[in-house]
């Protein structure tokens, strides 16, 4: 599928980007080859091949990954908070939303 | 005797990082102080007093962590990644965090946003990535130890790239929490040294089941030093012969067939085999990392860490300001390929074709893995290129990971080895890689080589 401007801009949008004029047009044609490129899978017939989903290994498969319903010790306010560029009484604080 | 250590490598780096900018961070102070403790308490466990560099995506309290981005810039997290709690309890004293290629994205270390890191081999020359700085580091002697993230090659290719040992051990085989993750189903932390027997030590340390990362498999954790036996009587190699082909420079094409003939040597039988699927790993690849990538770097917006743009009064513009301002070239581009083919009607055309290329693969191995117990291929198709040769081509920086990534898709392990110098004095590593949870056997085989052929040339740029 050929990729054009808008695609890109969209793409852009999307994953929340606000990319410069410039940006947008050297992604445009670099996102395009690299899309062609990946293209080449279409010559396999995997008509019959299950994707390879999930854990990797027959092993982590079996893996028990449950843990014990116990409490345990969490960051607390103050800690989490330390490295926000905007906190405000004991917040996140944001721009307006709407 | 271990603050000694401590300090030769403190200064080695701090006066060597002007040249090789290898490190991000160095912690003199923190790294002395721990040092003195270890000392001081008759600390006995398997890494007491040993100096260990960090690769700057993995978390570790105290220290920044900025992935090589402006957009985490000097955030500091709060807790350890549990291979460095595992590291620290075996004594080890971590002095410095390294550079990197943004969120581990490149082959080259050319994307960080601290600038490249340079090969101590060849300044002029890339340091291969995207764990640039730990594998300098090690080359030019500054820490015996440092770890990595290996998602396409990471570990081993920068390792080949510099001329020392790097690992991605099996997908499951040790965790990721704490480590800033880029392609969840591909992600390994890996461990560079210069030698066989220090990284089957450091693995032995941080291996095993973590309840913190629910993709550690429970498989026990051998005493992988016990393997280093030499004794190749009945090992089976693999060669893939359609690898050796089309794109694979001449030096690193001969220098790999006559590690071949040294195994032929030592007692090993070679074994001819084929991956027929190998030639889509790179398409498959940057399917799948990127799509993972962009999900994960998701959470890059602003508002609970890192860097947020100012001037930006409406949310939604301030996620798209500050990724735009605090996220590089290549993130962007990997984000916005991740974005696209996630997006809707593209789903089955990309992801989904992707993951059934990749069962594939691995079943490649699978098969191939009945009649050998590892397969060897070259690392990197070349020796480190220059600074600047290629980062205006995307696609041709992701093809130097086509030896590498096969192993991330199909969750093996492997192993690049050091195996001589090209005509203009740049290391070429062979990359061994095995079935799952077969790090025994990658380290008698490397070890062996390594007996045989010691790799005992040391770069320009050194410590000592």
């Amino acid at each position: 599928m050929p990729i054009n401007q808008s695609d890109i801009e969209k793409v852009a949008q999307l994953a929340h980007l606000e990319l410069a004029e410039e940006e947008l047009k050297t992604f445009g044609p670099q996102i395009a080859e690299i899309v062609s490129y990946v293209e080449q899978l279409n010559e396999i017939d995997t008509s019959n091949v299950e994707p390879a989903l999930g854990g990797l290994t027959a092993e982590g498969e079996k893996t028990d990954t449950s843990r014990a319903d116990e409490i345990e010790g969490s960051l607390g306010q103050k800690v989490a908070l330390a490295e926000a560029p905007d906190p405000a009484s004991g917040h996140f604080r944001v721009p307006k939303v709407l | 005797m271990s603050r000694q250590t401590v300090e030769f490598s403190i200064t080695a780096a701090e006066k060597l990082n002007e040249t090789l900018n290898a490190f991000l961070q160095i912690d003199r102070e923190g790294a002395l102080r721990r040092a003195e403790e270890i000392e001081q308490s008759g600390h006995a466990g398997p890494l007491a007093g040993i100096p260990i560099a960090i690769k700057d995506n993995i978390c570790v309290k105290g220290l920044q962590a900025s992935c090589g981005s402006k957009i985490l810039g000097d955030y500091h997290p709060p807790y350890n990644a549990t291979v460095i709690e595992r590291l620290t309890n075996a004594g080890a004293v971590i002095i410095g965090k390294t550079n990197c290629d943004e969120f581990a994205m490149g082959s080259s270390n050319e994307n960080s946003a601290f600038g490249p890191v340079r090969n101590p081999w060849d300044t002029t020359r890339v340091s291969g990535g995207s764990s640039g700085g730990s594998a300098a580091a090690v080359a030019a002697g500054i820490v015996p130890v440092a770890l990595g993230s290996d998602t396409g090659g990471s570990v081993r290719q920068p390792a080949s790239l510099c001329g020392v040992v790097g690992l991605k051990p099996t997908y499951g085989r040790n965790s990721r929490y704490g480590l800033v993750a880029f392609a969840s189903s591909l992600d390994q932390i890996g461990i560079f040294a210069r030698e066989v027997e220090d990284v089957a030590r450091a693995l032995g340390v941080i291996a095993g089941r973590d309840n913190h990362d629910s993709t550690t498999a429970d498989v026990p954790v051998p005493d992988y030093t016990a393997s280093l036996t030499g004794d190749l009587k009945g090992a089976r190699l693999g060669f893939p012969r359609a690898l050796f082909g089309k794109g694979l420079d001449d030096e690193v094409k001969q220098s790999v067939e006559s590690v071949v003939d040294v195994y032929r040597e030592l007692g090993a039988e070679i074994v001819d085999v084929e991956l027929p699927s190998a030639g889509y790993a790179i398409a498959v690849y940057y399917i799948i990392a990127t799509a993972e990538a962009s999900s994960n770097l998701a959470r890059f917006d602003g508002v609970r860490y890192g860097f947020r743009a100012e001037d930006a009064p409406e949310l939604r513009q301030m996620y798209r300001k500050t990724r735009e301002e605090g996220f590089g070239p290549e993130v962007k581009r990997r984000i916005m390929l991740g974005t696209y083919v996630l997006s809707a009607g593209y789903y089955d055309a990309y992801y989904r074709k992707a993951q059934q290329v990749r069962t594939l693969i691995k079943n490649d191995f699978l098969k191939a893995f009945e009649s050998c117990d590892a397969i060897i291929t070259p690392t990197s198709p070349t020796p480190a290129f220059a600074i600047g040769e290629k980062v205006d081509d995307p696609l041709a920086m992701y093809l130097n990971d086509i030896y590498t990534v096969t192993a991330n898709l199909a969750g093996v392990p492997g192993i690049s080895v050091p195996c001589g110098l090209s005509s203009e004095r740049l290391p070429i590593g062979f990359q061994l890689i095995g079935p799952y949870w077969s790090e025994p056997v990658l380290f008698k085989l490397s070890h062996a080589y390594e007996q045989a052929r010691p790799f005992l040339e040391r770069p320009p740029i050194s410590a000592s």
